[in-house]
């Protein structure tokens, strides 16, 4: 998973939401070890403050914690980790819906098209 | 010990009757990477040479680590200037040497290693090297310092742009994490990411000093598009293309 950054947005929290993608994703699998601050951020490019300020949230949203010992660990909290799951999935059908009405879809025409696909 | 590790006030340098900077106030804090960003003929470099002491201000102050500039700054100050300044016959590790001798703080192993990462061979003479070659030595001659304040003055410009990436993770992964890098350029939407602020300098004034993170929450707009937008060249009145 590459780290895709946009102009837009402050880069930090652009970090926060790879970081919780590459999580659901299994790149970080519950209970395991984040990587270092300084290896993260030179692996994303970025300055390691902005990094240190994206695992910052990451944990205020209670998906890692910081381990006096073992450093910084993924949680092993499945319900939050299914929370920010469908939050994702949320924003992805938002985003597919808001297009579809561009085309000209109403929302019943566009729920049923997924459905269609597979049987293509 | 002071709060800031660069601090300027009311600096002013003029060479000549040529106003460069024009009352510079600047405070930067440590363990930051600043971007020093500005037009050509900005200012950038004149402030930076006054920080590590190569020429001095017409009027007002600045110290470094609450000190004024002078061996006490210079010690812990690594600078790279905007041209190459080494006789061409000597090799990396001639350089190496002598600054082993000159810094007390220079770590000959992490040279050596970070010259096998940016792939230069160390053995050969400095005239044998492309330009880019001789950017990636100096880069390294000043990286390989554990100082608290590094100056770099363009450190990218004469790179292609993969370079350019593999640097700027050199200086991400190589500063003291103490310290605190200044880095002059104009190639911004290349450094933006790695930087923590950034103070855009116009005529020898400070515009604007604001982290990089508030200049895009606030703008919506990266750095490079508000430096675009702030610095667009205005046809001179009546002129016209």
């Amino acid at each position: 998973m590459d780290w895709k950054l946009e102009d837009d947005r402050p880069i930090w929290t652009q970090l926060t939401e790879q970081l919780k993608r590459r999580i659901i994703a299994g790149v970080y699998p519950p209970g395991s070890k984040l990587p270092p601050v300084r290896e993260l951020a030179a692996e994303a490019g970025v300055n390691p403050n902005t990094m240190q300020r994206a695992l910052a949230q990451l944990e205020q949203d209670g998906l890692a914690r910081a381990d006096r010992t073992a450093g910084r660990l993924v949680t092993q909290d499945a319900e939050a980790l299914e929370a920010v799951r469908t939050a994702q999935a949320r924003v992805i059908v938002q985003r597919y819906l808001n297009e579809m009405a561009e085309l000209g879809y109403s929302r019943e025409e566009a729920g049923l098209l997924p459905q269609k696909e597979e049987t293509i | 010990m002071s709060d800031y590790l660069i601090q300027c006030r009311g600096l002013y340098k003029s060479y000549g009757l040529r106003p460069a900077l024009r009352g510079v106030d600047l405070a930067v804090g440590p363990g930051r990477i600043v971007g020093l960003l500005g037009p050509n003929g900005s200012g950038k470099t004149t402030l930076i040479k006054l920080l590590c002491g190569l020429i001095q201000p017409t009027t007002g102050t600045l110290a470094v680590d609450g000190s004024a500039i002078g061996p006490y700054t210079k010690s812990m100050v690594s600078y790279l200037p905007d041209r190459m300044y080494f006789a061409s016959w000597m090799k990396a590790v001639d350089l190496f040497d002598l600054f082993r001798d000159f810094y007390a703080d220079f770590e000959y192993e992490k040279a050596i290693d970070m010259c096998r990462s940016l792939g230069v061979e160390p053995r050969d003479r400095l005239k044998a090297m492309s330009k880019g070659t001789k950017e990636k030595v100096q880069l390294v001659l000043v990286m390989a310092r554990s100082a608290r304040l590094y100056l770099l003055d363009e450190p990218i410009a004469g790179v292609d742009p993969a370079a350019r990436d593999f640097i700027l993770r050199t200086i991400l992964t190589n500063y003291n994490e103490e310290g605190t890098v200044l880095i002059s350029t104009h190639l911004i939407s290349d450094v933006e990411k790695v930087l923590d602020e950034a103070i855009f300098l116009k005529e020898g004034k400070i515009m604007l000093h604001e982290t990089v993170d508030n200049i895009r929450e606030k703008e919506g707009k990266s750095v490079d598009a508000l430096f675009r937008e702030i610095f667009r060249a205005e046809p001179m009145e009546g002129g016209g293309f």
